[in-house]
């Protein structure tokens, strides 16, 4: 009965996200898009941690179209039709994109595979390598004479 | 034993090894090498495989990746109607690109910090609208991040007579995909764009450009 009375108490700010109140914008939700969106005058910087007057003026756009009632995804999905990509800092898992974010856990999983297939056989080689034949029997006894000779 | 090659010494131990059945963790043909190779020479083979495979596609990706330049920026708006804007000139008054339907517009973006490719631009964007502004060209030139003092003193500099406004909040800019000045949208009679110049605009390109779309019926 208890958790049925919390669930939609913690649904709630689910909710507030979803559908922010007309003329309050929260600036997380701004800052949460700029950390998306390529500050375009930058080498590699988001528009959320440049410093730049464009990337300010893009934060000011971004606030403006939340206000008016777009939700994140049309705020993004406008600078997306007028940039294109190129104005998303992580590219959109598709087509030859893909590659950016398939490749590094294909190389994680073949260099695992490989560590694992070397491990075992060098394991092996070491289990089956007969140590006790590599001295002879005249070195024993070499060694047994001259231990003997060291200690009377 | 001495008379054989040393890396089939190895091999020699192996087999003697399983033979006594002192290896009975080495599986008969196990490992990735063909049938009962020794372990050694299948590490090779797979090496042997191993460097290409990793390297050649990485080389090819480069290949790619240095061919391609960062800084041309396909314009998606290309083919599409310029989204309109209007402007408060510097002179006074306002301008719409609604008011412009039917006649060729070149829109330039600008600053007067964008030395020396906005003003290598500037005269050639102002004979060229002396030159084509009647016979239905229009030159807008919209000054982005700059201060009204700076960019006033910039157009009496050039003499510049085509209309002239402030972007202050960067509205016209993003709609346009602008990343840079200086930039230059050609739009054609119906109001679409139909090229992004990108970097100083040069008479040769201008006046092709406008001819181009001159030429077409509206």
């Amino acid at each position: 009965m208890r958790r049925a009375a919390l669930l939609p108490i913690l649904l709630l700010p689910l909710l507030a996200w979803a559908a922010p109140p007309a003329g309050s914008v929260n600036e997380d939700t701004v800052r949460q898009i700029a950390a998306e969106l390529r500050c375009v005058v930058c080498q590699n910087l988001s528009v959320a941690d440049s410093p730049s007057e464009m990337a300010n003026q893009m934060r000011g756009i971004i606030r403006e179209r939340l206000q008016a009632g777009d939700t994140p995804e049309q705020v993004v999905a406008y600078f997306v039709d007028k940039y294109g990509e190129w104005i998303l800092l992580s590219p959109r898992p598709r087509g030859f994109n893909l590659l950016v974010w398939v490749l590094p856990f294909a190389g994680i999983g073949v260099g695992l595979v490989a560590v694992l297939l070397l491990a075992r056989r060098w394991s092996r080689r070491a289990a089956s390598e007969p140590v006790a034949e590599a001295i002879d029997a005249a070195t024993r006894e070499r060694i047994r004479r001259e231990m003997a000779e060291l200690e009377p | 034993m001495a008379a054989r090659p040393v890396w089939e010494s190895h091999a020699e131990v192996g087999s003697d090894a399983s033979e006594r059945g002192l290896g009975p963790r080495n599986p008969p043909g196990g490992g990735i090498g063909r049938g009962a190779k020794p372990p050694s020479e299948g590490i090779w083979r797979w090496g042997k495989w191993a460097i290409p495979l990793a390297v050649v596609p990485l080389l090819i990706l480069l290949a790619y990746g240095f061919r391609t330049d960062p800084r041309a920026i396909p314009s998606p708006l290309v083919g599409r109607a310029a989204a309109p804007f209007s402007i408060t000139l510097f002179s006074g008054g306002s301008l719409s690109l609604d008011e412009l339907k039917g006649k060729v517009v070149v829109v330039n973006f600008w600053a007067s910090w964008c030395y020396p490719a906005c003003y290598e631009e500037a005269p050639g964007l102002e004979r060229g609208w002396r030159a084509y502004r009647d016979r239905g060209v229009v030159v807008v030139g919209v000054d982005i991040q700059d201060t009204e003092e700076a960019a006033r003193k910039f157009m009496r500099q050039f003499s510049l007579t085509f209309p002239n406004g402030p972007d202050p909040a960067g509205r016209i800019s993003v709609d346009y995909g602008v990343y840079g000045v200086p930039e230059t949208f050609f739009i054609d009679r119906s109001g679409r764009i139909r090229k992004k110049h990108v970097g100083a605009v040069t008479e040769a390109v201008f006046t092709g450009e406008v001819e181009r779309l001159l030429k077409e019926p509206s």
